[in-house]
């Protein structure tokens, strides 16, 4: 008896406490630096496209909502032909972010997505890409990867030697 | 008594009672916000007051379905039940010394027939519904109803021995010298936990128990006929509340500087916050824990204290 007092007692005294709501649409709540919200493919230091088009994101998507097709400049260089985000089907999970080799594929901290069409929801290229290196600046895959791309041969990345010809016997 | 001012009375009570009964939506889910710290329905108009007519509208516009299943009168009928007896309990109710619908002799007898006929809606609604889920709730609730009403009736006798009269208008009269919590403050207590039980509020909402039962017996309502069960379970807490100031904290008697119905609306709402507090602190009981409780302690209790009451009474 006397305990449920108390808890009476107690659950009154929750009258003068501060209260815990975000009045959401005028005051947002804070999101963290690593919130996994809407994916953006960022771009490299010189501005280029970071997604290679490995599909690894794609092969690791758990609901297959990301859809894309690589192809190759004139330099050898690979970039997706399009590339398609069901935002939709999306849960967040960010395993395609883990997957990406380049740091291309990444999610920011930001969930106000809503549509009123559901076709709106499918992102393409153009609405993924984003003019900014993301949470890792300064990273250019093709800079220090040891692939020969048009412009740049092999041994001439960074933190790179020449290749060394196995079949010489010169030091 | 002029016939002008009694059908004057007689709409004033309806009006004031049902705008209540559905402002206590708001209110209700305004306080338990604030006691969770939360907010609760702030958006429509101010502090959100206008939730309530957005409920009303909602409820209106639902699809009004009677399961194929269900027998169809008998489901009809009951929703009407529980409003039609709340209501008629309010007819003996003096609200002040000139705002009564019917000075009844038999006021306090007619107030527990008609808490008691409150039932036949739970019972016949839940028997309608076809569901188990459904009957599961009215059984509990009929034999709630049947334990807990036996020593309801037995609590307030303690009021009618000391003042002499079953007349809700003479009860209050009667406590002009002083109110009756402190004489009966055993039979308050009693009384007071009866009435929970008899609105099914929490924590003894054990007929509709929804992490139980799904809704109990309404599980089959929609539409208005839901809104008819929702809206009578807060004219029973303002019901409840109103007996509880007429018994025990006398009725419209207050200080002169606020006018009687004034006094009598500020004690009635100081119970039914008392009821939201009960909601926002109280687990549910487990149900053969909710009947030993109202067999082995209550009944009992209330026998004690209307047999010390009596005695006193005599030996004075």
């Amino acid at each position: 008896m006397f305990s449920l007092l108390r808890s009476m007692w107690l659950v009154f005294l929750h009258m003068f406490h501060k209260r815990e709501t975000y009045q959401y649409p005028e005051e947002k709540a804070p999101l963290p630096a690593r919130w996994r919200g809407r994916i953006a493919l960022t771009r490299d230091p010189d501005g280029g496209e970071r997604c290679v088009g490995c599909y690894l994101c794609a092969a690791a998507c758990p609901v297959d909502c990301i859809s894309l097709q690589a192809t190759e400049d004139e330099h050898g260089r690979r970039y997706p032909e399009f590339f398609r985000i069901n935002f939709s089907r999306c849960i967040f999970c960010g395993f395609c972010e883990e997957a990406c080799p380049t740091y291309a594929i990444q999610l920011l901290p930001d969930f106000e997505m809503a549509e009123y069409n559901r076709q709106n929801l499918v992102y393409e290229k153009e609405n993924l890409l984003i003019n900014s290196q993301g949470k890792y600046p300064g990273y250019n895959y093709y800079k220090v990867a040891g692939m020969a791309i048009g412009g740049k041969d092999k041994g001439e990345a960074e933190r790179e030697e020449p290749p060394v010809d196995i079949k010489s016997l010169l030091p | 008594m002029s016939a002008g001012h009694h059908w004057l009375v007689i709409g004033g009570v309806l009006f004031v009672l049902l705008n209540t009964a559905a402002g206590l939506i708001w209110l209700e889910r305004r306080m338990l916000a604030l006691w969770q710290d939360r907010y609760g329905p702030n958006r429509a108009g101010p502090f959100g007051i206008l939730v309530v007519l957005a409920d009303t509208l909602k409820l209106f516009f639902k699809e009004d379905w009677i399961p194929p299943f269900a027998d169809k009168v008998v489901f009809v009928f009951a929703p009407a039940v529980v409003v039609a007896s709340v209501l008629l309990s309010f007819t003996v109710i003096p609200f002040a010394p000139n705002v009564l619908v019917a000075d009844f002799n038999v006021g306090l007898l007619f107030f527990l027939a008609m808490s008691s006929m409150g039932v036949y809606s739970i019972v016949l609604g839940g028997w309608a519904s076809n569901n188990k889920y459904a009957l599961l709730g009215a059984m509990r609730g009929a034999s709630q109803m049947i334990s807990y009403e036996v020593f309801m009736g037995l609590s307030v006798m303690g009021v009618v021995i000391l003042s002499g009269s079953f007349n809700l208008r003479e009860i209050v009269e009667a406590q002009k010298s002083g109110w009756y919590i402190l004489p009966q403050i055993v039979g308050f207590f009693i009384f007071l936990i009866a009435g929970i039980a008899e609105t099914h509020r929490l924590p003894f909402d054990i007929p509709e128990a929804e992490s139980e039962l799904v809704a109990g017996f309404h599980s089959e309502y929609s539409g208005m006929k839901f809104g008819m069960f929702f809206i009578g379970e807060y004219m029973g807490i303002t019901l409840i509340s109103a007996m509880v100031v007429t018994l025990y904290f006398g009725g419209w008697l207050g200080p002169a500087f606020l006018p009687p119905v004034i006094w009598f609306v500020l004690k009635t709402f100081a119970f039914i916050m008392l009821f939201i507090l009960l909601r926002a602190s109280m687990p549910r009981p487990r149900y053969d824990q909710l009947m030993e409780y109202g067999w082995k302690i209550l009944f009992p209790l209330s026998l004690v204290n209307l047999l010390i009451t009596a005695a006193i009474k005599l030996m004075l």
